[in-house]
């Protein structure tokens, strides 16, 4: 179960693969092996190249240079399903499962076990797939539909798939974005299981702590070229960072310290049914509040409601002294109020649309009022005003008319960022910032929170990730299951302090 | 603005083929590029040009009114029967486009508050509006407007080919360009389109310009009711039967996803003169009306296939030159 046999080829590996798509070198001269029994982390920067990897492991590629070796012999995948036959399995971080088909189902759809006259032999099916969660040691009825599974469940489904057609390298893209700690960790017992059982393992995140726990090797990719591979133990997080960004990070949470000013954002015994209840708190100018909890436990709901995307059933809302009414982005947006959604590809940004008129949505009143042309707007006031945005916010981009949906993942969230800055704020609330965005630019959106409230802004930030809330927040807002249940100050936040809290478990959770 | 095999954009193309189109029919007939000929091709387009602009607005919203022709009938219909009764034609006028603001605001109102989707809702209202027709003027016909009137939508502007009914166009045409493409407005109707949800966080009011959108399409489809009804002299229960489809038809050819976002007015002109030059070449070659619907139906199919078909040939392209260029990996 520990280090791989090395005697062995490795059961799956890219050797000097270069591939670029017309003018873009996406991988020059990679090399990464993936043996029998090792959980192998990729990690490095959005744009890194850890997608067009994954991509040629999975047949979708094709090397421009280089080979594709299984079991040390040279290999062309002509689609997903030669890789597919040849023992790989890609786990996405969304799972696109039948949601009306049950779990069982969904693992043999199109190799179900047959009956006599052709008929799906269920009772099979179902046993085979009870089998295969028991090899797993998660507990999921296979008789289940698909809809309504929790992403990590649906996860498990992808994985039970991929075993029970005999996969040999699992490759996981990502697969924690979306799950709370609990799910995370089974998630890696999973792996863990699996990895002694005999597969090749690819882990991708941007956790870095994950990847420390999980993993014994780590290949990082730079700009599409190859930095080294390591073994895990060798590394420090540090060190790691390193190889990702090339230069040494500035400090990943630049938290300066602001005195509060006044209060900013007053919320009163807000309650929406089903989702939140009887919840209090204000947000003062130069203060970052961060709002933790697990996920489901109605933070973004609050975060919508305030925002006037939802309606709130009882409790006021305050935007520097004025009530808000309730259910309108518009009246919030007026009085003040900004929210950078958790779904950047839905609700941040129209993804088609290009990078100057995505920044120019939110103004498009200020935009008209500044061209003086009646109701018109200039195109070049429009461009000036982004081109000046991506100057303040470091912006990556090639033109101003390309589709957003082209930038990698944190420009993205710049581009949200920067398109709610525009509108001059009192209160941002931001619900995960920094969700799937590589860790440079993690630092960049980090320093720039801090600088804003540093200039007088009110920041709500909802974040998932701890070491982000205990970094940046000067107080820590704690809710479970839709009310809040601690007001922790920065001096005693601690990872212990919020889980108690985030879970529900009374006393030590409390502040102090 | 979607792209046609690279630097080649779509509204580009369309009015290449307009201008084809114009040119052969010249060469092939002597009675086509003719201003009398013209003069009527172009007031023969009337209402479908008319209805396509919102029509084009719809779509870029990411909706569709399949009602148009409905109302058109239904506001003919009516123009008949209140004729009938002895009306003046200055009040029947907007009595008429009253119902058709009603009728779209039907339609917005269903699609907004009931969240239902416009495809469905517009499907039903084409039947339920037609069905009014029918029951203001059952299958007969009512004739005889006053000639001051038949005459505007019929003759042209005085020292051109142009017919009053489409200088109107010509006007709503251009406004509805500016709106669409250098207003807030405009933004926002691609954003919706595009993706609703982002455009709702945006702080777009969405439900509210789909509703004026609706409103603005049961108004004009109303007007090119009393247009329609002038221009042949006749108002009848079963006028404009089938125009949504080449309404429609012309705005996708004119390069408007049909799922929203993305599109140009002025493909959508250039495709509207392109029908109209193509009904009246078939027209002159006595081809029947029946063969005239078929060509619509192919046009509306080929516009909405050429750009999947484009889409698939340069992936399939991509992925050639991709094999080709790895098959040395091949060798062990």
């Amino acid at each position: 179960m520990t280090a791989p046999a090395r005697s062995a080829p490795p059961t799956l590996a890219l050797v000097n693969v270069s591939k670029s798509f017309g003018a873009v070198r996406a991988l020059q001269d990679v090399t990464l092996e993936l043996h029998a029994g090792e959980v192998h982390a990729l990690a490095g920067e959005n744009g890194a190249g850890k997608s067009t990897v994954v991509k040629t492991f999975a047949g979708v590629h094709r090397p421009d240079a280089g080979e594709v070796r299984a079991d040390g012999a040279a290999v062309t995948f002509g689609g997903p399903a030669d890789a597919q036959a040849a023992g790989v399995a890609v786990i996405y971080q969304e799972p696109t499962l039948f949601p009306d088909l049950s779990v069982a189902e969904n693992i043999f759809m199109g190799r179900q076990p047959r009956a006599g006259l052709g008929r799906i032999d269920r009772r099979a099916m179902h046993a085979e797939t009870a089998r295969l969660f028991e090899r797993l040691g998660v507990p999921l009825d296979p008789r289940q539909p698909a809809r309504g599974l929790s992403i990590a469940d649906q996860q498990v489904v992808e994985i039970a798939k991929a075993i029970s057609r005999d996969a040999r390298v699992l490759i996981m893209d990502e697969p924690t974005a979306a799950l709370t700690g609990q799910e995370v960790a089974r998630l890696f017992a999973v792996t863990r299981t699996l990895r002694e059982q005999g597969c090749a393992v690819l882990f991708i995140s941007h956790r870095l702590e994950e990847i420390f726990e999980l993993c014994q090797r780590v290949t990082t990719l730079r700009d599409g070229g190859f930095v080294g591979t390591d073994l895990v133990a060798d590394l420090t997080p540090d060190d790691l960072v390193r190889r990702m960004v090339g230069r040494d990070l500035d400090a990943l949470y630049p938290k300066q310290d602001v005195t509060p000013g006044e209060i900013a954002l007053k919320v009163r015994r807000l309650t929406r049914e089903g989702a939140f209840t009887d919840v209090s708190f204000d947000v003062r100018r130069g203060e970052i509040v961060a709002l933790a909890g697990l996920v489901g436990a109605g933070r973004s709901e609050v975060a919508r409601a305030l925002f006037g995307v939802d309606r709130w059933d009882a409790g006021t809302v305050e935007v520097d002294g004025r009530a808000l009414p309730p259910g309108s982005p518009t009246a919030a947006m007026s009085a003040g109020l900004a929210l950078v959604p958790e779904d950047r590809r839905q609700q941040g940004l129209v993804m088609d649309m290009s990078i100057e008129r995505n920044m120019g949505l939110t103004q498009l009143k200020a935009l008209r009022r500044a061209t003086g042309r009646g109701g018109l707007i200039s195109r070049r006031v429009e461009r000036d005003r982004a081109a000046d945005w991506g100057l303040r916010l470091q912006l990556k981009y090639s033109r101003l008319s390309d589709a957003v949906g082209v930038l990698s993942g944190g420009n993205q969230q710049k581009v949200v960022l920067a398109k709610w800055l525009a509108t001059e704020p009192a209160v941002l609330i931001v619900d995960e910032p920094t969700r799937g965005i590589d860790v440079g630019t993690k630092a960049e959106v980090h320093r720039l929170l801090s600088e804003l409230a540093a200039r007088d802004l009110a920041v709500l930030m909802i974040s998932s990730d701890l070491p982000e809330v205990l970094g940046m927040a000067d107080r820590v807002l704690v809710m479970h299951e839709g009310r809040l249940t601690a007001e922790i100050p920065r001096a005693d936040a601690t990872e212990e302090s919020v889980m108690a809290a985030a879970t529900g478990r009374p006393g030590n959770g409390k502040a102090a | 603005m979607s792209r046609l095999g690279g630097r080649l954009r779509w509204e580009t193309a369309v009015t290449a083929l307009l201008v084809a189109v114009f040119a052969g029919g010249a060469g092939f007939s002597p009675d086509f590029a003719n201003g009398d000929n013209l003069s009527f091709a172009l007031d023969d387009l009337s209402e479908i040009a008319l209805i396509a602009l919102p029509m084009t607005l719809l779509v870029v919203c990411g909706q569709v009114d399949l009602s148009v022709a409905s109302i058109l009938g239904l506001c003919s219909a009516l123009t008949g029967r209140l004729w009938d009764a002895g009306l003046a034609i200055e009040m029947i006028i907007p009595l008429v486009l009253l119902v058709g603001v009603g009728c779209g605001l039907v339609n917005g109102l269903l699609v907004t508050r009931l969240g239902l989707p416009s495809l469905a809702v517009t499907i039903g209202t084409m039947t339920l509006y037609r069905g009014l027709a029918y029951v203001t003027l059952g299958t007969g016909a009512i004739s005889e407007f006053p000639v001051a009137y038949t005459d505007l939508a019929t003759s042209s502007v005085p020292g051109t080919p142009i017919p009053y009914p489409i200088a109107l166009f010509a006007v709503l045409a251009v406004v509805t360009a500016i709106v669409l493409h250098a207003t807030g407005v405009g933004r926002s109707l691609f954003a919706i389109g595009a993706q609703e949800d982002a455009a709702y966080f945006a702080g777009i009011r969405v439900k509210r310009a789909k509703l004026a959108l609706f409103v603005v399409s049961g108004l004009v489809a109303g007007f090119a009711g009393v247009v329609y009804t002038l221009r042949y002299g006749s108002a009848r229960a079963d006028n404009g039967l089938g125009l949504e489809l080449t309404v429609i038809a012309a705005v996708l050819l004119g390069g408007i996803d049909f799922d929203g976002g993305r599109g140009t007015l002025g493909g959508v002109i250039a495709a509207v003169l392109l029908i109209g030059l193509l009904r009246n070449l078939l027209m002159l070659n006595d081809v029947s009306t029946e063969v005239q619907s078929i060509v619509t139906g192919l046009l509306l199919i080929v516009s909405v296939l050429t750009p999947r078909l484009i889409a698939v040939a340069r992936e399939a392209r991509g992925r050639r030159r991709g094999a080709r260029t790895a098959a040395p990996a091949v060798v062990p």
